[in-house]
């Protein structure tokens, strides 16, 4: 860090990759945001110019909004995600905790098992899992995705949160039964408050994912009530034609709460991915 | 404020024992200190009067309680940690307040007795600041702090002046024991370092390999060790150590210089000499080649070897004299100052 403050040009080239990185991960972003204004003659026409006073145009919004079903789908997809979210962080760190917290027989084994998870896309068990919501009487219910995604990011969670929590001093619990706190309150006072970096990161690795994801409402709540928005927002591509307008309307109307959520975790995000690498 | 009993007292992992058949009566307001290499079970000790462990069989008191059965917080006790295990998130005065929160003391006393904590360790200005703003003396001392609001019956400490610097040691040394003579309070404090332990304690514990060698004052430690161990362990230069023969009376040294002392029986034997109990004397018998010398100021360390053999042998000399590398000097050794040790058992013969 030093030597790289000592020379103008390492700066120079470290920030001008990082810049360039940026902007190449950020352009395709833009392009449906600036997009998302113009008509739709403009959209094709010149995909790269920003609106003006003449190709600006509301229209896609309009038809999005209009369709009145989208706020709908953006509850469900709101409703998803944080349940989801919170079952995994909350199941996730009660798991990691016992792994890492107690001495019991097959500890190792039953973390390996948990861990398991990570190396095998949940996608492989759809057909026994739609198979499952049938029997079970959950399709078309927002239930069988928080199910699935809560099942899908628990392993990682697991895996993360209980690395972390090994590295709560012992002493430190110890400290807390003396004080004559119950296992629960160590758990939820001590513990989850020491390793908020890395629920932050658990929270952030599994909220994109499931907000993105398109496989499970597809095949398991396709019903018009309970849609998500990225099911909701394929109304407008059809196979013949496609209102381009509205897609990227919804697109762009989409990114809002991912954006909103990242901004509220991400201060702890940077933390929890340096802590240990840097003291 | 309590008594302590420890009544044969053993702690297995599975099918190996790591404390033997300890006994131990710990009486009111003592400051015991439990001292022993480490890995020899002295930590895992505090831990069972603390109920961190189990009690695998024997029997823990304090006061008139059987403790065995009760959790860490039903004990009336207060631990201070070796990494003083404060809060991270909270700030000093909550770290302090936290275990009387959950005791449902009501504000008023809980912060009676925060503020009359944090006036004992002149830490009252550093209330409201997180353990990370602090140095590490403050944290040991807010550690205690965390330790005196409780007002336990006993206190244990594990090691806690190990992660200062030693100027700060030897400060917090004396503020422990003040502080302990202040409150008089039945304490309990692991160590490894016989300096700290010889300061502190009223009575030691020597612990080695979860045997207990010896329990007793610091003076009946140096005075009349109860086995090598313990000679060896207490007494800094340590204890030298010969192999010896007693005969007609008196000890035989491997290189036949002979020392008269009052002997039971006729055995072979490990004779100890403290370095300090060496006394010069152009006369002496006992002569040592000097390999390497020590300045310390106060005194002289003269390391080398008995003449004739090539057994290690260390003298301490008052006042700072000067000897060459491979100069021979004679000592004399008084009667009183020997100890004779059984070389198989290690255990002390009486003279």
């Amino acid at each position: 860090m030093s030597s790289a403050r000592k020379r103008p040009f390492n700066t120079l080239a470290m920030h001008g990759a990082l810049i360039l990185y940026t902007l190449i991960a950020l352009f395709p972003v833009f392009v449906i945001l600036i997009n998302s204004f113009k008509t739709r003659k403009k959209i094709f026409r010149e995909p790269l110019a920003l609106p003006d006073a003449e190709s600006f145009s509301l229209v896609g919004y309009q038809t999005v909004l209009k369709q009145g079903d989208f706020f709908l789908y953006f509850q469900n997809s709101l409703i998803v995600t944080v349940a989801s979210l919170a079952l995994v962080l909350l199941f996730g760190a009660m798991a990691a905790f016992a792994l890492s917290e107690y001495r019991f027989r097959g500890n190792l084994l039953m973390g390996l098992y948990l861990a398991l998870g990570i190396m095998i896309p949940i996608r492989i068990g759809t057909v026994a899992i739609l198979d499952l919501m049938v029997s079970t009487g959950l399709v078309n219910t927002l239930w069988a995705l928080i199910l699935v995604y809560t099942a899908q990011g628990l392993p990682l969670a697991v895996f993360i949160l209980s690395e972390f929590m090994r590295q709560v001093s012992n002493d430190l619990k110890d400290a807390a039964r003396i004080d004559g706190l119950s296992e629960y309150t160590i758990f939820g006072r001590i513990v989850l408050p020491l390793v908020r970096p890395a629920l932050a990161t658990v929270a952030v690795f599994n909220m994109i994912p499931i907000w993105n994801d398109l496989w499970f409402p597809l095949i398991l709540a396709p019903a018009e009530e309970v849609k998500t928005l990225t099911l909701g927002s394929q109304v407008f591509i059809g196979q013949f034609v496609t209102d381009w307008n509205a897609v990227l309307s919804a697109l762009s109307m989409a990114i809002l709460p991912v954006l909103l959520l990242y901004v509220i975790f991400s201060r702890q995000l940077i933390r929890g991915l340096t802590s240990g690498a840097v003291k | 404020m309590a008594e302590i009993h420890l009544t044969d007292l053993t702690k297995s992992y599975g099918p190996t024992e790591v404390l033997h058949h300890i006994e131990g009566h710990i009486q009111d307001g003592e400051f015991i200190v439990i001292v022993g290499p480490s890995g020899c079970g002295k930590s895992t000790l505090l831990r069972m009067v603390a109920g961190l462990e189990t009690v695998s069989s024997g029997e823990i008191r304090i006061g008139e309680r059987r403790v065995n059965e009760l959790e860490p917080s039903e004990r009336d006790i207060a631990m201070v940690f070796q990494n003083y295990a404060l809060y991270p998130h909270m700030s000093v005065r909550a770290n302090m307040a936290y275990g009387l929160k959950i005791r449902k003391l009501s504000q008023a006393e809980i912060n009676r007795r925060v503020e009359e904590a944090a006036d004992i360790l002149e830490i009252r200005q550093y209330l409201d600041r997180k353990p990370r703003q602090l140095s590490g003396g403050q944290r040991q001392r807010v550690a205690m702090g965390r330790a005196i609001v409780r007002d336990p019956q006993v206190f244990l400490f594990d090691e806690p002046l190990s992660n200062l610097d030693a100027k700060l040691r030897v400060q917090m040394r004396l503020e422990i024991r003040k502080l302990q003579q202040r409150l008089g309070v039945t304490s309990i404090y692991v160590t490894h370092d016989q300096v700290e332990a010889m300061t502190l304690g009223d009575r030691l514990m020597v612990l080695n390999g979860g045997y207990v060698e010896q329990f007793g004052t610091p003076i009946e430690l140096y005075d009349r060790p109860a086995s090598i161990f313990v000679a060896g362990f207490i007494g800094s230069p340590a204890m030298n150590f010969l192999p010896a023969e007693v005969k007609d009376g008196s000890v035989v040294l491997s290189n036949g210089v002979i020392i008269p002392v009052e002997s039971p029986k006729e055995a072979n034997v490990t004779l100890g000499i403290r370095p300090e109990h060496l006394q010069p004397e152009p006369e002496g018998a006992i002569a040592l080649q000097v390999e390497m010398v020590e300045q310390l100021g106060a005194n002289t360390l003269l390391h080398g070897t008995l003449q004739g053999t090539d057994k290690a042998l260390t003298a301490s000399v008052a006042g700072h004299a000067t000897y060459e590398n491979g100069e021979f000097v004679n000592f004399s050794a008084p009667a009183s100052m020997l100890h004779l040790f059984d070389p198989e058992t290690e255990s002390r013969l009486e003279l």
